[in-house]
């Protein structure tokens, strides 16, 4: 099973003919993902090879859905061009849009999550599931890898893992590698982003393929102190956790109105008593995290 | 500060002129960096004029940079005795001269991005001019949340429902919902994260004036507005953090005494949280910065990093740590060898080096056939930790 993406996943990459586009098809390709295509605007028609295999190029997302049976999009597009392209994905009724680009105005990420129903605004049904943006994307061990976390550092096992961070993200995969992973989620660290902790907290519980979680946190805004509420309320399976940023000095914030919004003052110690108030292990450093782990995947079986 | 959120803080002066391009209401201004500057300012403005320290924080009336001067002489008393002031850490390198406003009320008017929520968010209250974050603590039924879906915007009469909600009373309810048209046009024009005025006020006269103004703007839109550039504020910066950001490094300074170097924001976070924990055990020593040389680093941006975190004279001994996952190891030991033989005798001090992730094999032989005698390899992030903390303390204690 394992959440998202699973090898049964028909994906395209959204921009595959950029220099990034393409260096990561070839990963994913070679990490055994199924990418049944690519979408450049003007590109329709064309081919793009690869190490093994060539891959058609369409000219828009629903051509492409409709050639392929798509149900999953890798968005590689520049930042400038990114808003646009999300929307088309969402209108074209593709299921799950994991947005890599680095660097998009938080106007476009609040347009498209809201496009796509991912927001607090009651009214709006959710009609497609996005990762990101600026996040390495998901990958599924042994199925399918749908971003640009490198595919050799673990292989397939039973912890499920959210991180707002990349390279902690690989870092802890790497920690954990003797046990592996049903799915690995990274969420992206900017403010507003399609997939929260709780999103992926939720759909861990209900994944019979995951036993225990392993949540990474960092600094800023309170997604992890709305997790512990969640988890306090929602999760049975055991989670543990891991916040980063400890040290990082106090942020030149001038408008108070950001404080009011969070109900947090954001830091990591808040983060982390919020996480121990409703039973949630957290870790000193990132190898302690990882052990605590260890000892509830042995308590376990 | 290490938020990942890339924004631009806008002093009140810099806030207030694009309020006007927006066609929001302010008063007239001088921004001027002397006292005799600020006497011609008040002679061209005419009658009292109010003299305002121009910082990045929040509390500058209580703080007396906020002052009141009747005559351009005063003005000029006045000026001299703000500049210069220290208000929460932050030096007055300017003031700004304003006319004085007969103030018959105040009102809070706000829009904000909503992390939580991923959605926009208004903010209004009858209970302007003080410490809005106080009102939500002691009155937050006095402060109106109206969300707004990113999608849409907001005419006339959703700024009606704002104003409403606020319960503003009846004579500036129009005039206060024009303000918040124009204030939302401020904050999508100008890709804001944070448009506030506060206070609004209704002056003597009848005018509705945004008095005072705070915008954040959203730095991954600078694409698209050229002229945001030069609202960012160069003079507030620290040398190093100059130096790091003309080579585009995610730099920032900090006050302990291991330098580090790593790859991506959560792990160069963590990585200041682990050498502050292992230096416990070594006579408090602490990370002096945070450098992220960001998922895709070369050679020549490890070069250009340890250039910087050498060249820092509070740095006793250096953490490298990098997981490679797009960035491959052998680069990264390539750039360390590289950076250490191009500064030469400079580089003095130890550096400690943990590689993991792509090409790891390969990264680890390059060092140890380079055998520098400053690197120290480490094996784990928790060891190579406790062993720059160790070497800082070394230092320290010769030092001293």
């Amino acid at each position: 099973m394992a959440i998202y993406l699973t090898k049964d996943s028909r994906i395209i990459v959204q921009g595959m003919t950029g220099a990034e586009g393409r260096k990561h098809t070839q990963r994913m390709l070679h990490a055994g993902s199924q990418i049944v295509g690519g979408v450049t605007p003007g590109k329709g028609g064309q081919t793009a090879g690869f190490e093994g295999t060539s891959l058609p190029v369409f000219g828009t997302v629903a051509e492409a859905i409709t050639a392929t049976g798509a149900d999953v999009s890798v968005v590689f597009v520049p930042p400038r061009f990114a808003k646009a392209a999300v929307i088309e994905a969402i209108d074209a009724g593709i299921g799950l849009i994991v947005v890599i680009t680095e660097g998009i105005p938080v106007h476009d990420a609040a347009a498209f999550c809201a496009h796509a129903g991912a927001t607090g605004l009651a009214a709006s049904p959710v009609r497609t599931r996005i990762i990101g943006p600026n996040c390495p994307g998901v990958i599924t061990p042994g199925a399918s890898n749908a971003g640009i976390i490198p595919a050799d550092i673990t292989g397939p096992g039973r912890i499920g893992l959210v991180s707002k961070s990349g390279t902690l993200t690989y870092q802890m995969m790497y920690e954990l590698r003797g046990i592996g992973f049903s799915t690995c989620v990274g969420i992206g660290g900017d403010p507003v982003i399609g997939t929260t902790h709780i999103d992926a907290l939720r759909a861990f519980e209900d994944d019979p393929d995951t036993a225990a979680i392993v949540m990474i946190g960092e600094i800023g805004g309170d997604a992890e102190e709305r997790a512990a509420e969640y988890i306090k309320a929602h999760i049975t399976k055991p989670v543990v956790a891991y916040i980063a940023g400890f040290t990082a000095p106090e942020g030149k914030t001038m408008g108070h109105a950001g404080a009011i919004v969070s109900g947090s003052s954001g830091t990591a110690a808040a983060k982390k008593d919020a996480l121990e108030a409703v039973g949630v292990q957290v870790g000193t450093t990132p190898s302690d995290t990882a052990e605590l782990m260890r000892r509830v995947m042995k308590s376990l079986s | 500060m290490l938020d990942r959120v890339g924004r631009v803080d806008l002093y009140e002066y810099q806030a207030k002129e694009l309020f006007a391009a927006h066609g929001v209401p302010v008063l007239p201004g001088r921004v001027v960096t002397s006292g005799a500057q600020a006497r011609a300012a008040a002679a061209e403005l005419g009658g009292a004029v109010v003299v305002k320290a121009q910082v990045k924080t929040g509390g500058r009336g209580k703080a007396g940079g906020v002052r009141l001067a009747q005559t351009p002489e005063e003005a000029q008393r006045t000026a001299d005795a703000i500049l210069g002031m220290d208000i929460k850490g932050h030096t007055v390198h300017r003031v700004l001269i304003t006319p004085a406003c007969d103030i018959a009320a105040e009102y809070y008017l706000s829009f904000l991005l909503d992390r939580t929520h991923r959605t926009f968010l208004a903010m209004a209250s009858v209970a302007g001019g003080m410490d809005i974050e106080e009102v939500a603590a002691s009155t937050p039924e006095a402060l109106a949340k109206i969300p707004v879906d990113p999608r849409r915007s907001v005419d006339a009469a959703t700024a009606a429902e704002i104003v409403r909600g606020a319960r503003f009373p009846a004579e500036v309810a129009e005039a206060a919902a024009e303000v918040a048209v124009k204030l939302w046009e401020v904050f999508v024009a100008e890709d804001a994260t944070l448009v506030e005025v506060n206070p609004l006020v209704l002056d003597t006269h009848g005018a509705i004036i945004a008095l005072d103004g705070k915008v954040t703007l959203d730095e991954n839109a600078a694409f698209r507005h050229p002229g945001h550039a030069e609202l960012a504020d160069p003079a507030g910066q620290d040398p190093l953090e100059a130096r790091a950001k003309a080579r585009h490094l995610n730099y920032v300074k900090l006050d302990g005494q291991v330098g580090i170097i790593g790859n991506g924001a959560g792990l160069v976070m963590s990585t200041l949280d682990v050498v502050a924990y292992a230096g416990r055990a070594h006579g408090g020593m602490r990370p002096a910065n945070f450098l992220d040389i960001g998922g895709g680093a070369n050679a020549q941006v490890m070069a250009d990093g340890l250039d910087i975190i050498l060249g820092d004279p509070d740095v006793h001994s250096v953490f490298v740590n990098v997981f490679g996952g797009i960035t491959a190891c052998d680069q990264v030991a390539t750039g360390i060898v590289q950076a250490l033989t191009i500064l030469g005798d400079t580089a003095a001090k130890p550096l400690v080096v943990r590689l993991d992730g792509n090409n790891v094999a390969e990264g680890r032989r390059i060092l140890a056939e380079a055998a520098h005698p400053l690197v120290t390899m480490a094996d784990t992030m928790d060891a190579a930790a406790d062993k720059a903390a160790e070497l800082a303390a070394l230092i320290c204690a010769k030092g001293a």
